[in-house]
């Protein structure tokens, strides 16, 4: 990095947070490719995450196509099937939302909407970015390696997943488990810059409980996932010494195909603990960033403060805090003492008590607003309906007896898309929409939007509220072919086929969002600095998109919450957050 | 930037005492731990993290210890020498637990020289601090050799459970690497201080940020963290 220059080390401005040392890149490369601005990252991160999306969802396709016309397609066999469900899975949690709401997001809205010019060591953070992208590219390889990917689901569970006759049991699986591995290096290494930039990097004036609501959400869940990645890093090295080196952590003692193998002793539960320990934190991470972000872009798109700001900050931090003690909610099947089904049962009712809070906030924040139905806030109230339906259904499942004959149904595999696939993908797609102004200076094309969202929103309720009833009748999760079972009526499938052409329709219409993607770069309506007449730090910049240093020679100081609309007597109807209070007549 | 250390500046922040301090602190501006530089910051998060690392393997382990039906071999057994006629358990581990903390000690001193700019004496007792750790290294090596030879492999081994040998080799394995990892980024700290960076302002290599001798003290961070989880790894899998 030698060619970056300095900053001439004049006296700091009041406002300059100490340790700010920024500097310049002089060639393209430091500035495009290895560069260290939080900016470049976060769309180098939310290139590559949508991306590896896209092949997520060409993924699903191919499982509706299977499942809606089976038979008809010969290429999917049972292995492949396994496979494909096993890589979109995986690829959606982590690689895609994990990555896009941390990664991307983190990225570019931390800096800006604290005042602050950069994340706390670029360095770090663009080592970050690499890694993340090396994790990709090792996961990739498992669909050219011999044998495929893994199809273990992308729940991992051992024995199976390292067993033979397991697709993918001879590369595949020693790549997903190497890759995230890397995945979670990578993210350590932002995270730890996330969290740091937020606690000690603000702009003056920005005290927590001035901080914007997306800043919060992203904030605590980078904290959970510091704290329940490990687990997922120690199940994957120990999963990875019983595949290569042979030991026996998880694997109890086994025969398979007639023989019997050298393992024994081992823990498979021990696996699903630690999975899900890292598993059920997981799902807030990419809940808790939805969270916020929603609540900025109702709260801006209806004109009215949010309510019950400090309210909301606690439940983002009590729903983190809670969803630690939840994990073995997943495991009811899996055997456990009637007590602890006790607890975990509880202790999941519990969690529904912030987030309902949450949701009656977001409700009364848009009662009596002035609610503009842009393109954002189309997904936003897409957001809350979707995520309601999600939790109630989440309900039946948190509850032991309830669940045992839901587990393992189409019914789960209908809730969590409902929860965190559907629901937090809506949040995402709004916040393009939001903030894609400000990162590129145009506007994203609105017709093209509003088709977008209806197509997609619509389209999202036609596929997974039929696969309710679907569960309801028992049909079993992670299965190639359901045609033979004598207790599915012939309906489900008519209700199959049902949901994969809209599946096929929903998709397609993800690629008329990337084409506008593409084509609002140059095309779109010139948007100005703040398009939404917004209140936060991020919209104040001195250009946009944002220069390097985001602020120019002075940084922003803040004097108000982020949530200052229609305030009666201003002038404007919203009042940025570093604009000074007006002196009083004496 | 200028020289003079952060947070010193302003006489105003960081003032209260005990509980107000904090809720102070953490509800005003900038900064939510006022006298806490960016990477001290970072490296007490990280240590965080890194502590559930270290639960969760050790957990793990403690798991499969109890879930195994086979006999767990003797600690105390295994992991004694014989020295000129004499049976000692666990001698060896107690050479390197002494030895590791003696190395917490060193570079506790480096620690403080290196706030009182004393080039010299910090990078020696850094130096000092990174010899302690190789031995400790070296000698977990010579333990490994010892039970390799005698049979013990991560799959199996001629006393009991295999998840004994299988745990050891993990557990010892992540910590030593970790002890390893602090061993380097001592003598490159030990380096810089020795020649200066720090006083005449040489930007960093990589970051090209300029160093401060809190460099010594994030770096002793790291050390007594993993002098700490060696103490946990000593009680937990050679004791019990
Ligand atoms: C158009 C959107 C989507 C469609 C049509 C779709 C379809 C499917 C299908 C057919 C399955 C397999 C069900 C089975 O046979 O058990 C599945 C599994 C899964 N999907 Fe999606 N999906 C979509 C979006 C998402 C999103 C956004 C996420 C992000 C959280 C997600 C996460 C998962 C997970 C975690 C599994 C379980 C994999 C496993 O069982 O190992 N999906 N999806
Ligand atoms: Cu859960």
């Amino acid at each position: 990095m030698a060619d970056v220059t300095h900053d001439a080390a004049g006296p700091l401005s009041a406002a300059e947070v100490d340790d700010v040392e920024l500097y310049h890149p002089k060639s393209w490369i430091t500035k495009y490719v290895f560069s260290q601005d939080a900016k470049v990252i976060a769309i180098q991160y939310s290139i590559v995450a949508l991306a590896i999306g896209l092949v997520a969802l060409v993924l699903s396709w191919l499982m509706r196509l299977q499942l809606g016309f089976p038979g008809t397609f010969s290429f999917i066999d049972p292995d492949r099937y396994y496979q494909f469900i096993t890589m979109h899975g995986m690829i959606m949690v982590i690689y895609l939302l994990t990555a896009l709401f941390l990664g991307g997001f983190g990225n570019y809205l931390i800096p800006l909407m604290l005042g602050a010019r950069d994340m706390v060591f670029p360095y770090v953070n663009m080592l970050s970015f690499w890694i993340y992208f090396l994790a990709v590219l090792v996961l990739v390889a498992g669909f050219f390696l011999p044998g495929g990917p893994t199809g273990a689901g992308w729940t991992l569970y051992p024995p199976q997943a390292i067993l033979a006759n397991t697709p993918g049991q001879q590369w595949g699986i020693l790549v997903m488990l190497v890759s995230l591995i890397l995945f979670i290096i990578g993210f350590t290494m932002g995270g730890l810059n996330y969290v740091v930039t937020v606690l000690q990097g603000r702009a003056r004036g920005m005290t927590l409980m001035r901080m914007p609501l997306t800043i919060w959400g992203i904030f605590t869940a980078t904290v959970m996932a510091l704290l329940a990645f490990p687990a997922l890093f120690v199940g994957a090295v120990m999963m990875l010494l019983d595949k290569l080196v042979g030991t026996s952590f998880f694997m109890p003692a086994i025969i398979a195909m007639g023989e019997r193998l050298a393992h024994k002793g081992g823990s498979p539960i021990l696996f699903q603990h630690l999975f899900w320990f890292f598993g059920h934190p997981e799902v807030y991470i990419v809940a808790l960033p939805a969270f916020g972000i929603v609540s900025d872009l109702i709260s801006t798109h209806a004109r009215k403060n949010i309510f019950g700001y400090r309210m909301m900050v606690w439940a983002l931090v009590a729903i983190g805090a809670l969803s630690f003690v939840v994990w073995a909610h997943h495991m009811y099947v899996s055997g456990m003492h009637p007590a602890f089904g006790f607890f975990f049962a509880t202790t999941t009712l519990i969690i529904a008590i912030p987030t309902a809070i949450k949701v009656y906030n977001w409700v009364l924040t848009l009662w009596r607003g002035d609610i503009h139905l842009t393109v954002p806030m189309l997904f936003a109230l897409g957001f809350i309906v979707t995520f309601v339906n999600g939790g109630l259904t989440g309900l039946f499942l948190g509850n032991v007896v309830v669940d045992v004959p839901l587990s393992d149904t189409m019914f789960v595999v209908a809730h969590f898309h409902m929860v965190m696939g559907v629901a937090p993908i809506l949040v995402i797609f709004g916040a393009i929409y939001h903030w894609y102004p400000k990162v590129t200076g145009r506007m994203l094309g609105d017709v093209l939007g509003k088709l977008h969202f209806w197509v997609t929103f619509l389209g999202a309720y036609l596929i997974f509220f039929p696969m309710h009833y679907i569960g309801l009748m028992g049909v079993p999760r992670r299965y190639h072919e359901i045609s033979g079972m004598a207790f599915v009526p012939p309906s489900a499938a008519t209700l199959n086929e049902f949901i994969t052409i809209v599946a096929l329709i929903v998709g397609a219409a993800q690629l008329a969002f990337l084409f506008n993607l593409v084509w609002s770069v140059r095309h779109g309506r010139p948007a100005g600095g703040n398009p939404w007449r917004a209140t936060t730090l991020e919209w104040q910049t001195p250009q946009t998109p944002p220069a390097h240093g985001n602020w120019g020679k002075d940084l922003p100081v803040v004097y108000r919450w982020a949530y200052d609309y229609s305030v009666p007597g201003a002038a404007e109807d919203f009042l940025p957050q570093n604009q000074p209070p007006t002196p009083q007549p004496a | 930037m200028n020289e003079v250390a952060p947070h010193t500046l302003n006489p105003k922040i960081g003032r209260a005492p005990g509980w107000q301090g904090i809720v102070a602190d953490w509800s005003s501006d900038q900064r939510a731990f006022k006298n806490v530089s960016w990477g001290k910051a970072m490296m007490w998060i990280f240590l965080l993290s890194d502590t559930f690392i270290f639960g969760t393997f050790l957990i793990s382990y403690m798991t499969v210890r109890m879930s195994t039906t086979v006999p767990w071999p003797n600690p105390s057994e295994v992991f004694a020498l014989e020295i000129a006629g004499h049976h000692l358990p666990l001698i060896l581990i107690a050479i390197m637990t002494f030895v590791l903390i003696s190395s917490s000690g060193t570079m506790a001193m480096a620690v403080n020289f290196g706030y009182r700019r004393d080039r010299r004496k910090t990078a020696i007792l850094m130096l000092l601090t990174a010899v302690l750790g190789a031995t400790f290294v070296g000698m977990q090596a010579f333990e490994w050799t010892k039970l390799i030879s005698e049979g013990v492999r991560p799959w199996g081994n001629p006393w009991g459970a295999e998840q004994f040998g299988s745990s050891f080799f993990m557990i010892t394995g992540f910590h030593g690497t970790h002890v390893t990892i602090g061993v380097i980024f001592l003598i490159i700290v030990a380096r810089k201080v020795w020649r200066g960076d720090f006083d005449d302002g040489r930007r960093g290599f990589f970051t090209s940020r300029k160093g401060h001798y809190e460099i010594v003290e994030i770096t002793g961070l790291y050390w007594h963290f993993v002098d700490l989880v060696w103490v946990f790894i000593f009680a937990l899998f050679y004791l019990w």
